[in-house]
């Protein structure tokens, strides 16, 4: 049997290469095209509603004084808390993980579970928070309790976007820093994490972006939907975004829906500032070896 | 460690023995590496040589499976004694590595990054260092102009005399040199081998190779090791032209290896 490759076998080769192409731009297309109606959607809607007015205002009975501002704020100080308490948690974890625990079964068991954590439903968050901040630590529904319970539920990512930015780390860095007689920590602090700052803050930011969005663990731990205050201290009531926003959807008239429309164009700007400072930070520092 | 009980060598390993979890990687050495020489190691793939090197100044022990038996004293003190941190004794014995790793810092930050680790901070006393190490290590008229320029856009042999600057700044005794050239162009590694037999008068060199030739080129003392043995350690000139062990001759004349 002859194994010279002929031209009609290479032709079936072609066509299924360019099958496979159309295939995939396809499934590319689907996510864009939903996307884009989403946004059209949105801002067909809300913009209207959009004002300097609906940033600065409390949420009202009437629609033309209804705004975001306490949601806003409610957001911007929750996240405020919740980025310190989880970036230092997860980098100092991520820390340990890769660069001093022995690498046994423990530590492999402890990276499998801090994966799954990864996977956990956020409303089960929501009830962690709800027993061990609201109840046992008597914390309340405060904005404390909400700003630990959403770092529970970023924690895991964050860890784990650390780890895979610390792991890319040569080893060669690393024991050039020994070699020459810097202890552990000084090559870790130098050394270590310069190198893998980018790929730790993007990782972080796209994980804080997921929390500005949660609405579900903070309706549980007692976020207040309608609320007349910006919070002064750890301990005061608060709102989200989100949840301003989903507490107009569930209002009967259908104006609230254009309102609600315009809560989402706030906060999905937000969003993509966030996403944009991720991106710019790891253009930035590109890796560099 | 004080430096006044200065013995005709700088190492001497005695009964040494060294495991990788049950793998036995270095079988009973006993070896004496001088002073202000260069002290070749030879031998194939995986026969220890590196190994052997990296045990002389513990970097070995980052490995975690890693235990040892027997002795290794550096200018008489035992580096395996409780009281030894390794961190003084990597002070004093510097390593450069096969493959350059200059940290991705301006040139100037590289060569100042061991003094400054060893608290150095004053600006002038850092410059100083910077310019005798660049000096030492032949490549300061090559960079002067750019001392602030990111170390990774040299060029690979370059960079390996950066990598060897970085570690004259924290002024050693010894220098560890694990195949230092085997990554670079043959320019590249003249350069270097040059600037080794040079480094020769102010510090001991350890280095190992996988290149015959350039071990008979640079070296005083070559040690060939075999399956974690050392088979023969005498003066270069002899260990190539007389060799006393017939698996010597047989690798260095090429019949396996």
């Amino acid at each position: 049997m002859s194994t010279k490759v002929n031209s009609a076998q290479i032709k079936g080769r072609v066509v299924r290469n360019k099958a496979f192409k159309s295939l995939f731009i396809a499934a590319t297309s689907i996510a864009l095209i939903f996307l884009a109606l989403l946004i059209y959607r949105i801002l067909s809607q809300g913009i209207d509603y959009l004002s300097i007015d609906f940033l600065r205002n409390y949420p009202a009975p009437y629609i033309e004084e209804a705004g975001i501002f306490a949601g806003l704020m409610g957001s911007i100080f929750l996240i405020s808390i919740t980025a310190p308490v989880s970036i230092i948690l997860g980098v100092s974890t991520a820390l340990y993980l890769e660069e001093y625990a022995k690498q046994n079964r423990f530590t492999r068991f402890i990276q499998v579970n801090v994966q799954n954590l990864a996977g956990v439903p956020s409303i089960v968050f929501g009830l962690l928070g709800l027993t061990f901040f609201v109840y046992i630590l008597e914390l309340g529904y405060s904005l404390i309790a909400g700003a630990l319970t959403m770092s529970l539920l970023v924690l895991p990512v964050i860890v784990v976007a650390s780890q895979e930015a610390i792991r890319s780390v040569p080893k060669e860095l690393r024991e050039a820093s020994i070699g020459m007689g810097a202890t552990k920590w000084q090559t870790i602090w130098r050394i270590v994490l310069p190198a893998s700052i980018p790929g730790i803050l993007t990782g972080s930011i796209l994980a804080l972006s997921r929390a500005i969005g949660e609405t579900a663990p903070l309706i549980i731990v007692g976020a207040a939907a309608a609320i007349y205050t910006i919070p002064d201290s750890f301990f005061s009531k608060y709102t989200v975004m989100p949840i301003q926003i989903w507490s107009w959807t569930s209002r009967p008239q259908e104006e609230w829906q254009y309102v609600a429309a315009a809560g989402i164009i706030v906060l999905l700007i937000i969003l993509l500032c966030m996403n944009a400072i991720a991106v710019w930070i790891r253009n930035k520092f590109q890796n560099r070896f | 460690m004080t430096t006044n009980t200065l013995s005709k060598h700088v190492f001497s390993i005695e009964d040494f023995n060294l495991w990788y979890g049950n793998d036995q990687a270095i079988h009973q050495i006993n070896m004496e590496i001088p002073r202000n020489e260069i002290t070749a190691v030879i031998g194939p793939s995986g026969c220890g040589k590196s190994t052997l090197l990296k045990t002389l100044n513990r970097m070995i022990e980052t490995i975690p499976s890693v235990h040892t038996s027997g002795s290794i004293k550096y200018n008489n003190q035992e580096i395996f004694a409780k009281k030894q941190l390794v961190e003084e004794l990597r002070t004093h014995v510097g390593m450069v590595f096969q493959k350059p790793n200059p940290f991705p810092k301006s040139i100037y930050e590289n060569v100042a990054y061991g003094p400054k680790i060893h608290g150095i901070k004053k600006k002038k006393v850092l410059d100083e260092i910077v310019e005798k190490s660049l000096r030492g290590a032949a490549i300061w008229d090559e960079v002067k102009d750019r001392l602030n320029q990111n170390a990774y856009g040299l060029s690979g042999g370059q960079q390996q005399r950066i990598c060897i600057a970085r570690c004259l700044a924290i002024e050693p005794d010894v220098i560890l040199m694990d195949e230092p050239t085997s990554a670079l162009d043959p320019i590249s590694t003249l350069k270097i081998e040059e600037l080794i037999k040079e480094l020769k008068n102010d510090y001991t060199i350890v280095i190992v190779t996988h290149n015959m030739q350039q071990a008979a080129r640079i070296s005083d003392k070559t040690a060939f090791m075999l399956n974690g043995e050392l088979v023969e350690f005498s003066d270069t000139d002899q260990l190539f032209s007389n060799p006393k062990d017939k698996r010597t001759e047989d690798y260095i004349t090429g019949r396996f290896g």
